[in-house]
This record gives structure tokens, C-alpha cells and sequence, in this order.
């Protein structure tokens, strides 16, 4: 047993931080699932929204990243 | 006995140092990093600019009929990415292909020199992708009031809404707007650093086998087949960040073009 409790914080609070992970991971399936669901029903249509998917991919992932964000910050900057 | 195996192990500990991968040190000596020392990002910065000149002009100085190899790589990036441009903001945006080109190859290069192992992925420093993103902002803000005047913060005011929504929007428009730049540099940045971190923790589990020969057989494998696997992954994910960076761009860009959507 070493360390205090400001680190023991610290490593809660990272990992804690890290469940927003898999919301983004919920978020992406979901965009890309009934982007598939939508293709399959419509092929010809499909290949002009993949722009559009990434797009939706982009925005949904970029608050996982920002949940990693607080998770490095609470590690290595705090 | 038992303390000097214990000591044995002490000394064979796994180190885990994921992060020291993005250290930012002078090429030359080892001073202080000021304003203008050549850093390792210098370098791979550099080397991303030389990789992009090698493939769009020498790769397309033979001007071929029949495309070369070097050539139709080339090729295809500039058609992809026009094509991009066209399709997401549309044919008012083409004057502004040349930036969102450069700015698809620079960050695609720098991703993948990256992946080279034991080099430095400049694009995983948020102040590296927040210039690029700060830049993309002030482009797409200043081009919105050029091309609309003062018409381009009516963008902020939906009016396809509900009116008693409309100030509540307004603000939430305002404030996502705002947003852009953070989250355009972070995405970037972040996706390249936890790529790069992971493939690293794996790599920091592969010299188990040293340590105890029980668990390290069925450990060493299976790190270094997990980080062949997110090798692979992560050359997709450079890929794919540089296509998301310049398709929000374009995205962006649109709104300066044409605010009303």
C-alpha cells in the first residue's frame, strides 16, 4: 500500500472518466448499424451517404475522445 | 532464496511508458526547446512535406498518358478529394480546394509516417492540430462575413424552428460553433496519441516471457498478435482521421458559403 488518496483520486476518477468511452462506442454503432440497415435496403442509394456516416462517426466519437482527454489530464497533468 | 528470486523479478519488471513516445526533444543536443530549436517534430514535419512533394510532383512530373504507379496514386488522392469537395459543399467551394487538399495530404502523410515504428506522429500534438483547425475556423469564419456580410450570423438564428425555440437555439448554435475548433484539433490529436499509447501497452506486455515463463507463453503471443492487429487498425484510423478532418472542412465550409440550411 503506497501513495495517497489524492493519487487513489486521481486513478478513480480516470477510470471513471473512461466509461464515456464506451457511450462514444454506443454512439458509433449506432450510426454505422443503421447506416447498414439504410444501405441494404436501398444499395444504389448507399454510396453517396458515406460522407455523411463519417460525418455522423466523426461527431459521435469526438466525445469519447474528449472523455479519454479528461482521463489523460487526470493522470498525467493534475 | 525466495528474496533473491524476488529480486530477480524486481529487475525484470514490465515498464510501462506509453506516453514517453510523444516527448517533444531538440534533434541537436539536448537544451532547452525554445520558439525556434529543430525538434523531432521539425523533422517529421519536414519529412511529411518532402513525402508530399515527392509523391504530387515528382510522382506526376512524367505528365504520363499511361499513369506510372507514383502517378496514379497521386491521381486518385487529387480526384477523391475534389470529388469530396464537390459533393459536400458543393461547386461554390472548388476555389477553396487547393487549402482542403493540402491540408488532406499533410495530416494523411504525418499519420502515416507516424506508424512507422520509432517515429514521431507530429499530428498527435494537439498544438500541431489545433493550428490546423484554428486555421480551417478563421478561414471558414472571416470567408462567412466576406461572402454574407453581416446575413452570416442569421445562421445562428433557425429559422425553420418554432419561434419561442429559436433563442434557446441560438445559443446552442453559438456555443457549437465555438466548439468546433476544440473538438476538430482534439478528435485529430486524440485518435492519433490513443492509437499509439495502445499499440505501445501491448508492446510493453510482449517481454513477459522473460519474466515468467507460466503466463509469458501465453502472453507474448497473444500481445504481439494483438499489436499486428491494431497496427493494421490504426492504418485504417489514419486514413480515415485525415478524411474526417477534411470533411468537416468542407462542412464548415459550406455554412460560410451558404448559411441557410
Amino acid at each position: 500500500m503506497e501513495g495517497d488518496i489524492t493519487q487513489m483520486g486521481q486513478f478513480i476518477g480516470a477510470g471513471l472518466a473512461c466509461v464515456g468511452m464506451g457511450g462514444a462506442a454506443i454512439g458509433v454503432g449506432n450510426v454505422v448499424g443503421n447506416f447498414l440497415s439504410g444501405a441494404l435496403r436501398n444499395p444504389s442509394a448507399a454510396a453517396g451517404q458515406t460522407a455523411t456516416m463519417f460525418i455522423g462517426i466523426a461527431f459521435s466519437e469526438a466525445l469519447g475522445i474528449f472523455s479519454f482527454l479528461v482521463a489523460l489530464l487526470l493522470m498525467f497533468a493534475v | 532464496m525466495a528474496t533473491d528470486i524476488q529480486g530477480a523479478e524486481k529487475a525484470l519488471e514490465l515498464k510501462f511508458y506509453p506516453l514517453d513516445q510523444f516527448m517533444v526533444e531538440p534533434l541537436f543536443g539536448d537544451g532547452p526547446v525554445g520558439l525556434f530549436t529543430v525538434t523531432n517534430v521539425t523533422l517529421w514535419m519536414a519529412l511529411a512535406v518532402l513525402a508530399t512533394i515527392g509523391l504530387l510532383v515528382l510522382g506526376t512530373s512524367g505528365r504520363a498518358t499511361i499513369p506510372s504507379r507514383m502517378q496514379s496514386v497521386a491521381e486518385l488522392a487529387y480526384g477523391f478529394i475534389r470529388k469530396m469537395v464537390e459533393d459536400v459543399a458543393g461547386k461554390d467551394a472548388l476555389p477553396y480546394f487547393p487549402y482542403i487538399f493540402t491540408l488532406f495530404i499533410f495530416i494523411l502523410f504525418s499519420n502515416f509516417l507516424g506508424l512507422i515504428p520509432g517515429a514521431f506522429t507530429t499530428t498527435s500534438h494537439i498544438a500541431v492540430t489545433a493550428v490546423l483547425a484554428m486555421m480551417v475556423f478563421l478561414t471558414v469564419t472571416v470567408m462567412g462575413f466576406v461572402n454574407n456580410g453581416a446575413a452570416f450570423v442569421g445562421m445562428f438564428w433557425v429559422s425553420s424552428a418554432p419561434l419561442a425555440l429559436r433563442p434557446v437555439l441560438a445559443v446552442i448554435e453559438v456555443i457549437s460553433y465555438f466548439v468546433r475548433p476544440v473538438s476538430h484539433s482534439i478528435r485529430l490529436a486524440g485518435n492519433m496519441m490513443a492509437g499509439h499509447a495502445v499499440v505501445k501497452v501491448f508492446a510493453s506486455f510482449a517481454p513477459m516471457i522473460l519474466i515468467s515463463t507460466g503466463i509469458g507463453i501465453l502472453v507474448t503471443p497473444m500481445s504481439i498478435i494483438a499489436i499486428t492487429a491494431i497496427y493494421a487498425l490504426e492504418v485504417l484510423v489514419s486514413f480515415i482521421q485525415a478524411y474526417v478532418f477534411t470533411i468537416l472542412t468542407c462542412v464548415y465550409l459550406k455554412d460560410a458559403l451558404s448559411p441557410h440550411h
